[in-house]
């Protein structure tokens, strides 16, 4: 059975979506997510699909879904590259996933996602890491 | 009977089109279109009625004989309503060969078949009276038809502000077909040039009801399901009143007065800024003329 690979980047997971989603890939892809964070003790999650052009609204509350089990399990998400159709669809089908954050592309995603960490461990590292995105 | 008709438009074609001219003449206040025009169409629209008259089909203009009536007369709407003449002047063109046809028709019909004569041309010539409005109202509603697409095209344009910016500048009533284009643009041009903010000005938006605000904040939700941030900017007083009357939650937006505040957020939003230079030095010409002159 077909399955959407996880990557691990330090302390974050990438998921590039490549394939069209199916109820049942969705849902595989929500369990394997969930147990690789707590696996792996993620502490973001980036999910690329730039490459996806059907959405439908099983898939719109899945992404809404996973966002939400993240945060409890304590890992920011990030959607990255959603295609302007797709964000049409998503927004007629009345589902503005307020919950998920979002950003152009892997880069700034990945740099919002550093951003919202770094304000969040700058106590414990008593400001030595404030992030890169400062710097540019 | 209809043959007869025709032998009366055949025999009198000379005097039944100096008569029609003149009587069009005196009826139109308004010289719009060139006499050699009309005297040009007169003659057309009598030749190809003669020829659809002849072939007996008076009742009904469907039949094939009619096509070059038909064509003159489309052509004769069209010229007119560019010429900017009204509805009942155009129609008017076929109405005022009554007159000259019917005292033809007075005179060469007997009496015990007038009647009916008359009836036959009275039919023929309110059809093709209503052929000429209803080729008018075609014709204008090409006009506004085009003018709808070219206003749509016109009225969407995208602006790269700043690297990173991109501006919306929306003129005109917001409707749902203009609303889709918006969107479509905007989010098309943000993946092309990868812009993290929109600003969304809508000082040329005349009214904003419910709907419109519901399509602003669709526009901007699907912005940032791409990851782009999006400012209101340009609502005026007013606006901003029945906004709140309207009872519409703005709240999740960021909005700012004027084009230039939403611009000024954008640039420290994206981590950008402009400085003022040092106040520019004069040119060396000015300044040796400058010099001389103290001499």
């Amino acid at each position: 059975m077909e399955r959407i690979p996880i990557l691990r980047m330090g302390k974050y997971l990438l998921v590039t979506i490549q394939v069209d989603m199916h109820d049942r890939l969705a849902m595989q892809l929500q369990e394997d997510l969930t147990s690789r964070i707590a696996k792996d003790q993620a502490r973001g999650v980036l999910i690329d699909i730039s490459a996806l052009d059907i959405v439908d609204s099983f898939i719109g509350r899945m992404l809404a879904d996973i966002a939400g089990m993240s945060r409890i399990l304590d890992a920011q998400t990030v959607v990255v590259g959603m295609q302007p159709a797709v964000a049409i669809t998503l927004v007629e089908l009345g589902l503005s996933l307020q919950g998920v954050r979002t950003a152009l592309d892997v880069e700034r995603g990945m740099k919002l996602l550093e951003q919202s960490l770094g304000d969040a461990t700058s106590i414990a590292h008593s400001g030595e890491d404030d992030g890169p995105g400062g710097e540019s | 009977m209809a043959i007869r008709l025709s032998e009366i438009v055949r025999n009198n074609h000379a005097s039944l089109l100096s008569e029609w001219i003149s009587e069009l003449k005196s009826t139109l206040s308004r010289k719009l279109i060139k006499e050699s025009e009309l005297e040009e169409q007169c003659a057309a629209f009598l030749t190809a009625l003669d020829h659809g008259v002849s072939s007996g089909q008076t009742r009904s203009l469907e039949d094939k004989s009619w096509g070059e009536t038909k064509e003159v007369l489309g052509s004769v709407s069209r010229t007119r309503a560019q010429a900017g003449y009204s509805p009942s002047e155009t129609a008017l063109f076929v109405f005022a060969l009554k007159k000259p046809l019917f005292a033809r028709i007075a005179k060469e019909v007997p009496p015990a078949e007038l009647a009916a004569e008359q009836w036959n041309a009275t039919v023929l010539l309110d059809q093709l009276g209503l052929y000429v409005t209803e080729m008018y109202q075609r014709s204008r509603e090409e006009v506004i038809a085009r003018q709808q697409q070219e206003m749509l095209e016109l009225s969407t344009p995208v602006v790269k502000l700043w690297d990173g910016i991109l501006a919306l500048p929306m003129i005109g009533t917001l409707d749902s077909a203009r609303t889709q284009v918006v969107m479509e643009t905007l989010l098309q041009r943000i993946v092309e040039t990868g812009s993290a903010v929109a600003i969304l000005d809508i000082t040329g938006v005349p009214t904003v009801d419910t709907l419109v605000a519901q399509h602003l904040l669709k526009t901007i939700a699907a912005a940032r399901l791409m990851g782009a941030d999006c400012i209101i900017s340009g609502i005026r007083p007013q606006i901003a009143q029945t906004i709140v009357h309207l009872g519409v939650d703005l709240g999740t937006v960021t909005t700012k007065a004027t084009l230039a505040d939403a611009f000024a957020l954008a640039l420290r939003r994206t981590g950008q800024s402009v400085v003022r230079i040092a106040a520019p030095k004069k040119k060396d010409s000015e300044a040796d003329k400058e010099r001389k002159e103290r001499e």
